[in-house]
């Protein structure tokens, strides 16, 4: 393994939540409020605040706080279409993952929401609307099982049931090989970087 | 077959193809905020990466800024742990940061024009969503998420997918009383708030060749909104001059040298497009959201399109919305009842904006129940319209007069909706909670109709207060 690999993301399974509704964005999954913060840590008990608590800190109806769906351990999410839309704060995906969201599941995903989830070694793969919907209602009929989604196969199973997934190959390959996080990638080549700045004319302010 | 500016833009940068599909693509401009940036620092660090370009990144912050006083240390201790924190990142690292006391802080997305960093034929990246207003001067501008912050800082990369190119193109003429922000909702109601995804905009037609570089910035800020990754305007005679004279733009021989260069990368007469959308200016009206997301709009003098007029998913998002807006089948937009007014933000806080939105503020003053705010987007804005009078046609008529921030866009700072409010707003996003109160309604309009909807009390058509005021 060199050092610009991390964990190998091929199969990842945990208790599945349903979060129901088109157009999630991210000041709905995390917002601005808790923001007020220079690390990450501490981001998952904000995950989702307002759709969880109302402004005298009284429950509201929201999985993360149905005793259905309260089983420990890693989690996956299952979402509809254009999940994570808005902006682009990392805060979102990192305060799912600090909760235990592990992959998410969905119709679709929002461009930056997407990437950010990617660079942090979570898998957002996207199912039909069909499917998804019945595995959301599979899940909430029964969510005593693990769903399992698979990067090798693109499949994603629940109690025996199996359903196909796709997402970005580039994704793909990238969590596959433990190559998600680019950092360690890009900067191995900082010498052509330094040549393909050197080309770009206003990098020399335009002097010859 | 001729090359779009994207495609050009995107050659000119990539440093190499990566295994994954993705370019390896240098980045020209990289602008940092208080928000997003700390916890890349902080990744560098445990990584053990140094910042290898320190002279290709700026600093400023704007999110958690207060706008009263900004007297250190700042009243909201996290505010000054944040603000410390960047101030300590920039001097570690050798990046220049524009603070309250350079005279040149202000939002992100303003400040970079005006100082003339963002420049055509760049690629510039931002760890903030709007970052799509860089691509009125026919750059490649992208918001990023925290870990690309950490890559941008460390490498002067992203490994990237190469958008596809669709060119929008507004022809004809836009009516009196209608703006660029205007014409942007009409977009995105149009065209969807997920109908972007995988693409880059370009703007074109007759509409955007006439407009400021300003206008030009207030429709690519939003094209986030409609879903796209960035957005462009082709660059012309218009960025050309708006250039000339800017502080890091390059002088006497150099700047022809580079205007040459900056025409040059303009889309060819025959460039491919996956996608061609034509928009006539004629049917854009003053346009006012409804809903809780940016696609959720209605011209002014329109009827709130009923909950039956939408099929499948969009039903249920009109049917969220009609709950979380309180609004009765039938209803109007025009008319409707503000507590709150806003005027400012990176998508509406420029000279030109606040120029517009001070016609309307000399034909009355904001009624008694109206809090009004107008939030100049930098400080270089302020001066420029204290140098006017600005402020003074603003505070007699009633408005509260504020320093240089994002305010109440995203109200990461004191500015807050308290409850259900409602607040008639210059910026970019009706989100549910958006602008401080998790059951606060957000009705985003042009900074004309804001300053119109504060004096009238509720919303009403910018197009009636002219009428009426600056022809008696
Ligand atoms: S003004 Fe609003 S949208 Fe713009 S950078 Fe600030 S918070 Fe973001």
């Amino acid at each position: 393994m060199s050092s610009s690999e991390g964990r190998h993301v091929t199969l990842v399974s945990g208790r599945p939540i349903p979060f129901r509704g088109n157009e999630i964005d991210t000041d709905q999954i995390i917002p601005a409020r808790y923001m007020t913060a220079v690390t990450f840590d501490g981001m998952g008990q904000y995950a989702f605040q307002d759709l969880r608590f109302d402004g005298e800190g009284n429950a509201l109806d929201h999985p993360m706080n149905d005793p259905r769906f309260q089983a420990k351990g890693p989690r996956i999410a299952l979402v509809n279409k254009n999940f994570g839309c808005g902006s682009s704060r990392e805060h979102a995906p990192q305060a799912l993952w600090r909760w235990g969201v592990q992959a998410i599941v969905g119709e679709s995903f929002a461009d930056i929401f997407f990437n950010n989830c990617v660079a942090m070694g979570i898998p957002c793969v996207q199912a039909s609307e069909a499917d998804i919907h019945a595995l959301m209602t599979a899940v909430e009929e029964d969510p005593s099982h693990d769903l399992a989604v698979n990067l090798e196969t693109m499949t994603a199973t629940y109690n025996g049931t199996e359903y196909g997934v796709r997402t970005h190959d580039g994704a793909r390959h990238r969590l596959r090989t433990g190559t998600w996080d680019a950092a360690g990638i890009l900067v191995d080549a900082l010498d052509d970087v330094r040549s393909t700045a050197a080309k770009l004319p206003y990098v020399q302010d335009f002097r010859d | 077959m001729g090359r779009s500016l994207l495609d050009k833009v995107w050659d000119l940068h990539t440093v190499r193809e990566l295994d994954s599909g993705q370019s390896q693509l240098f980045i020209g401009l990289h602008l940092i905020h208080e928000v997003t940036s700390p916890q890349a620092f902080a990744m560098l660090r445990e990584a053990k990466l140094g910042v290898p370009f320190p002279k290709r990144t700026y600093a400023t912050v704007d999110h958690i800024i207060p706008t009263d006083s900004q007297v250190r240390p700042l009243a909201d201790g996290q505010a000054e742990i944040m603000m410390s924190e960047i101030e300590k990142n920039c001097r570690e690292n050798g990046i220049e940061f524009f603070g309250p006391e350079s005279g040149d802080q202000g939002v992100v997305h303003i400040i970079g024009p005006e100082l003339g960093l963002t420049q055509p034929g760049m690629t510039i990246a931002c760890g903030d969503s709007h970052t799509s207003t860089h691509g009125a001067f026919g750059a490649v501008a992208f918001g990023i998420g925290t870990s690309q912050v950490r890559d941008v800082l460390a490498s002067q990369c992203l490994a990237m997918h190469r958008p596809k190119v669709r060119r929008i193109e507004v022809d004809g003429e836009l009516g009196a009383g209608v703006y660029a922000k205007d014409v942007v909702l009409h977009i995105i109601g149009k065209l969807g708030v997920d109908g972007g995804v995988g693409f880059g905009y370009e703007y074109a037609g007759s509409v955007f060749e006439r407009m400021s570089m300003e206008e030009r910035m207030t429709v690519c800020n939003m094209s986030i909104e409609g879903g796209a990754r960035c957005g462009y305007v082709n660059p012309d005679d218009t960025t050309v001059e708006y250039l000339r004279g800017r502080r890091f733009v390059p002088e006497g021989a150099d700047f022809d040298k580079a205007a040459r260069w900056w025409r040059g990368i303009a889309s060819d007469e025959d460039a491919a497009y996956e996608d061609v959308v034509g928009i006539a200016a004629h049917e854009i009206a003053p346009t006012v959201t409804w809903g809780i997301n940016p696609g959720q709009v209605v011209g002014v003098d329109g009827q709130i399109p009923g909950v039956g007029s939408f099929d499948g998913d969009d039903r249920l998002v009109a049917e969220d919305a009609y709950r979380y807006m309180g609004w009765n089948e039938g209803d109007r937009i025009s008319g409707t009842k503000i507590d709150v007014a806003f005027i400012g933000s990176c998508t509406n806080g420029r000279i030109s904006d606040l120029r517009e939105a001070a016609r309307v503020a000399k034909l009355g003053r904001v009624r008694p129940h109206v809090k009004a705010l107008v939030v100049p987007g930098s400080q270089a804005v302020a001066r420029q319209a204290e140098s006017e009078g600005l402020h003074e046609v603003f505070r007699e008529a009633g408005f509260e007069w504020r320093l240089a921030g994002c305010s109440m866009c995203l109200a990461m700072n004191p500015d807050k909706l308290q409850g259900r409010q409602v607040c008639a707003s210059s910026s970019n996003r009706n989100f549910k909670g958006r602008q401080g109160s998790p059951s606060g309604r957000t009705l985003l309009m042009s900074p004309a109709m804001v300053a119109a909807a504060a004096i009238e009390g509720a919303v009403i058509d910018v197009r009636e207060v002219f009428g009426k005021g600056e022809s008696s």
